[in-house]
C-alpha cells in the first residue's frame, strides 16, 4: 500500500507526442480510474507507471520515492494485463507463485498465500490446470490472482475486463471493486468504458488526447465537467450541446434556438454576445406546456424509460430522456430548467462559471 | 482452409501427376530398387547375383568398421545439432532483441543457407588448410598443431563446424519466428513479476520455445544423417583413416568404391529405416503438439 505521484509526465513515441504533462496524485488505498477514448494515451500512462515504458519527462513517485531509475520488478507493483498475459506452458498455481518463488518467499508462504488468493477468487478448483484450458473469466480471475498474491503497494489494471462478455463484464466489476476495497491497495484502472469508471474510481481522471481533461470524483464530473469533450464523454445518453451567446449583462444566453434563458446561478464574466455553448443532459430536459416545439424523428422505448430525437427549430440535434412509456405525439414542447444548464465557452469549451 | 471441389477425377489426377511422377522417379524406384538390391548378393564381377535374404544385414551389424561409422554418426549428429541449434538460439535471441537493422542481420545470417554444402566445405578449406588455409596456417604459427589430414579428432571438430554453420540459417529463421511469437504482454509479466532477463529466458522465453526446438532437432539430426555427405566429402573424405566416416558416407564408399552393392544397400536401408522412424517421433510429436 502507498501513494502514487506522477507529476508533469510527457511522453513522445519519436515525433508522435503522446502524453503531454500528466499530473496526478493518488492517496494511499485509493481507486483511480483512468477514462477516455480509444489512442489517448491511457495504456501508455500506466505502463510509464509500471517501468515498462520510459516517461520522456517528468517524475513517478511510488511512497514518496522517486521510481525512475527502477525497473518493473524493484517497483513493488502488480498488473492485469488486458489478454490476462498468463504464462502458458504453467499450471494456474505455478502462475500465481511465480513472482514469490523469483523473491524467495519460503515454500509454506507461497502455498498460504496462494490458496488464500484461490479461495478469494473462488479458483481453487482450476489450481493444476493450465491457462488454455480455461474460460475467459476464469483466466482473469487467475489474472488478478496472480498480482494479489504478491501483495504489492499498488494495482494496475490496463482493460482488464474489456474481453468479457457483459454480464460476467457487470459481475467482476462489482468484485474487483470489493477486492480492492478489502486488500486496499492502490490501484490504478483503465478503461473506456463510462459505466465501468463511474462505479469503481473513487475518482476518474478523464483523459483527452494526452492531457488530463479532469481529475474528480465521478459524481463532480457528472454534475460539474471541465469542459465539453468531459461533459460529452460522461452519461449516457450524452450531454445536449447548444449554441448561444451571453446576453443582459452576462445574466443570461440567448440561445440560437429562440429562447433567452437566465442562469439560476449568478451572471458569467465577458462581453455581451461572446459566444457560448450551453449543455443540457437529456434526463434534465423538462417536457412543459409553452415551450419549444421538438418536433421527434426517433422514438427509442427502453421499458424503464424512452429516449426521444428531434431538432430544435434551428436545426440542432436535441436528445431528450423522460421516464415512463413513450409519448404518443410526433412532436413535444420542450423547456430548459435553469439550474440544469452547464455553460461552456463557445470558442476553449472551457467550463464557465459565475 | 478452402476447400475446391473438381467433377470427375480426371483432372485432378492430371494436376497431382508431375508429384506423383517425380517421387516415383526419384524416391520410390531407387529405394524399391535399394531395398530389392540389399537382399542380393553379387559376384565380385557383377555378373551374377544371388537371393540371400536378410544375410548381407546380418554382415553389416556385425561389421565393426559399421559400428565406428555408427558411432562417428551418433557424435557427429548430436554435435551439429547442439551447435547449430545453440548457435542459431544465440543470433534469434539477439535479432529479436534489437528489431533495429534486424532486417540486414536476418539477411545475413540466411546466406549459408543458400550455398551448396561442396561450395561451404571449399570455403573452410581455404580456411582450416594447413598449409594454405588463412586460419590453418595461423594456428600452426601459433604453434599449434593444427592438420586435419593427420589428426582424426581436428578432422571430426572441422566436418561438425562446417556442417553446423550451413544449417544455423535454418534454425535461426525457425527460432527467431517462434521468439517473435511469444506475446510480448506474457515477458512484461513476468518483468513485473521479477524476473530478471536470463530469468524470463530459462523460465518464459526456453520453455515456450521447446516445441519449436524439437521440431529443430529432427530435422537437424536428420540432416546431420544424409545431408552432410557433400562437406565431409569434400573436406576430410572420410579420413583420415576412417575418423571422419559417418554413415551416409560409409554407404558411399561401399557401393561406390568398393561397389560392394548388396552391403551398400543394407546400410542405405538401415538409415532409410532410422529417418522413417525420426519423421514418425515428429509426427506423432506434432499431432500431440504442445499449443500454448
Ligand atoms: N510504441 C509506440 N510507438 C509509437 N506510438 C505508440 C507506441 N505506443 C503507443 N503509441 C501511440 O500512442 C497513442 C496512445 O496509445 P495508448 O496505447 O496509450 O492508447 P490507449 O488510450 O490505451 O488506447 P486504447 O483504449 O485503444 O487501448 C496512440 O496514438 C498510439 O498509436
Ligand atoms: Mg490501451
Amino acid at each position: 500500500m502507498a501513494s502514487l505521484d506522477v507529476t508533469g509526465v510527457t511522453k513522445s513515441f519519436g515525433a508522435t507526442h503522446v502524453l503531454h504533462g500528466i499530473n496526478l496524485a493518488v492517496e494511499d488505498g485509493e481507486m483511480i480510474v483512468i477514462v477516455g477514448a480509444s489512442g489517448c494515451g491511457k495504456s501508455t500512462l500506466l505502463r510509464i507507471v509500471a517501468g515498462l515504458e520510459t516517461a520522456t519527462s517528468g517524475s513517478i513517485r511510488i511512497a514518496g520515492r522517486e521510481v525512475a531509475a527502477l525497473e518493473p520488478a524493484e517497483r513493488d507493483i502488480a498488473m492485469v494485463f488486458q489478454n490476462y498475459a498468463l504464462y502458458p506452458h504453467m499450471t494456474v498455481e505455478q502462475n500465481m507463485a511465480y513472482g514469490l518463488k523469483i523473491r524467495g518467499l519460503p515454500r509454506a508462504e507461497i502455498t498460504r498465500r496462494v490458496a488464500e488468493a484461490a479461495g478469494l477468487l473462488g479458483i481453487e478448483a482450476l489450481l493444476t490446470r493450465r491457462p488454455r484450458q480455461l474460460s475467459g473469466g476464469q483466466r482473469q480471475r487467475v489474472a488478478m490472482g496472480r498480482a494479489i498474491v504478491r501483495e504489492p503497494k499498488l494495482f494496475l489494471f490496463d482493460e482488464p475486463l474489456s474481453n468479457l462478455d457483459a454480464k460476467l463484464r457487470v459481475q467482476m466489476r462489482a468484485e474487483i471493486r470489493r477486492l480492492q476495497r478489502r486488500l486496499g491497495v492502490t490501484s490504478l484502472f483503465v478503461t473506456h468504458d463510462q459505466i465501468e469508471a463511474m462505479t469503481l474510481g473513487d475518482r476518474l481522471v478523464v483523459m483527452h488526447a494526452g492531457h488530463a481533461a479532469q481529475i474528480a470524483t465521478p459524481m463532480e464530473i457528472w454534475a460539474r465537467p471541465a469542459d465539453t469533450y468531459v461533459a460529452g464523454f460522461i452519461g449516457s445518453p450524452a450531454m445536449n450541446f447548444l449554441d448561444g451567446t451571453l446576453a443582459e449583462g452576462g445574466h443570461a444566453v440567448a440561445l440560437k434556438a429562440g429562447p433567452v434563458l437566465r442562469f439560476a446561478d449568478g451572471p458569467r464574466a465577458g462581453g455581451e454576445g461572446m459566444p457560448l455553448t450551453i449543455g443540457i443532459r437529456p434526463e434534465h430536459v423538462a417536457v412543459a406546456e409553452g415551450g419549444l416545439d421538438l418536433p421527434l424523428d426517433l422514438v427509442e422505448p427502453l421499458g424503464s424509460e424512452t429516449v426521444l430525437h428531434g431538432r430544435l427549430p434551428g436545426g440542432e440535434a436535441l436528445v431528450v430522456k423522460l421516464g415512463g412509456p413513450a409519448p404518443g405525439q410526433s412532436s413535444l414542447p420542450v423547456a430548459f430548467p435553469a439550474e440544469a444548464l452547464h455553460v461552456f465557452d463557445g470558442g476553449t469549451g472551457k467550463r464557465l462559471d459565475p | 482452409m478452402r476447400k475446391t471441389i473438381f467433377k470427375g477425377t480426371a483432372l485432378p489426377l492430371l494436376l497431382l501427376a508431375p508429384q506423383l511422377v517425380i517421387t516415383a522417379i526419384f524416391f520410390l524406384w531407387p529405394a524399391g530398387a535399394a531395398i530389392w538390391q540389399s537382399l542380393l548378393q553379387e559376384d565380385p564381377w557383377g555378373t551374377r547375383s544371388e537371393f540371400v535374404g536378410l544375410r548381407n544385414f546380418a554382415e553389416v551389424l556385425a561389421e565393426p568398421e559399421w559400428r565406428g561409422a555408427a558411432w562417428n554418426t551418433l557424435l557427429f549428429s548430436t554435435s551439429v545439432a547442439v551447435l547449430a541449434m545453440g548457435t542459431a538460439l544465440f543470433l534469434a535471441v539477439q535479432a529479436d532483441k534489437s528489431i533495429r537493422g534486424a532486417n540486414l542481420y536476418r539477411t545475413l545470417l540466411i546466406w549459408p543457407y543458400a550455398v551448396a554444402p561442396a561450395v561451404a566445405a571449399v570455403l573452410w578449406l581455404f580456411l582450416f588448410h594447413p598449409s594454405i588455409g588463412l586460419v590453418g596456417r595461423a594456428l600452426n604459427q601459433a604453434g599449434l598443431a593444427w592438420d586435419y589430414k593427420l589428426n582424426g579428432n581436428q578432422a571430426m571438430l572441422l566436418v561438425i563446424v562446417a556442417a553446423a554453420w550451413k544449417q544455423v540459417s535454418y534454425n535461426f529463421i525457425f527460432f527467431l519466428a517462434g521468439l517473435q511469437s511469444i506475446p510480448r504482454a506474457v515477458l512484461e509479466a513476468a518483468a513485473i513479476d521479477g524476473a530478471k532477463p536470463v530469468r524470463r529466458f530459462w523460465t518464459i522465453i526456453l520453455p515456450l520455445l521447446s516445441p519449436t526446438a524439437f521440431f529443430l532437432l529432427v530435422v537437424n539430426l536428420v540432416y546431420a544423417f544424409f545431408d552432410t555427405f557433400g562437406v565431409i566429402h569434400a573436406l576430410t573424405g572420410g579420413g583420415p583413416g576412417k575418423a571422419t566416416e559417418t554413415l551416409i558416407y560409409k554407404v558411399y564408399v561401399e557401393g561406390v568404391q568398393n561397389v560392394n552393392l548388396g552391403s551398400s544397400s543394407a546400410q542405405s536401408v538401415i538409415l532409410m529405416v532410422l529417418v522413417i522412424a525420426l519423421t514418425a517421433v515428429q509426427f506423432r510429436f506434432i499431432e500431440r503438439k504442445v499449443h500454448y
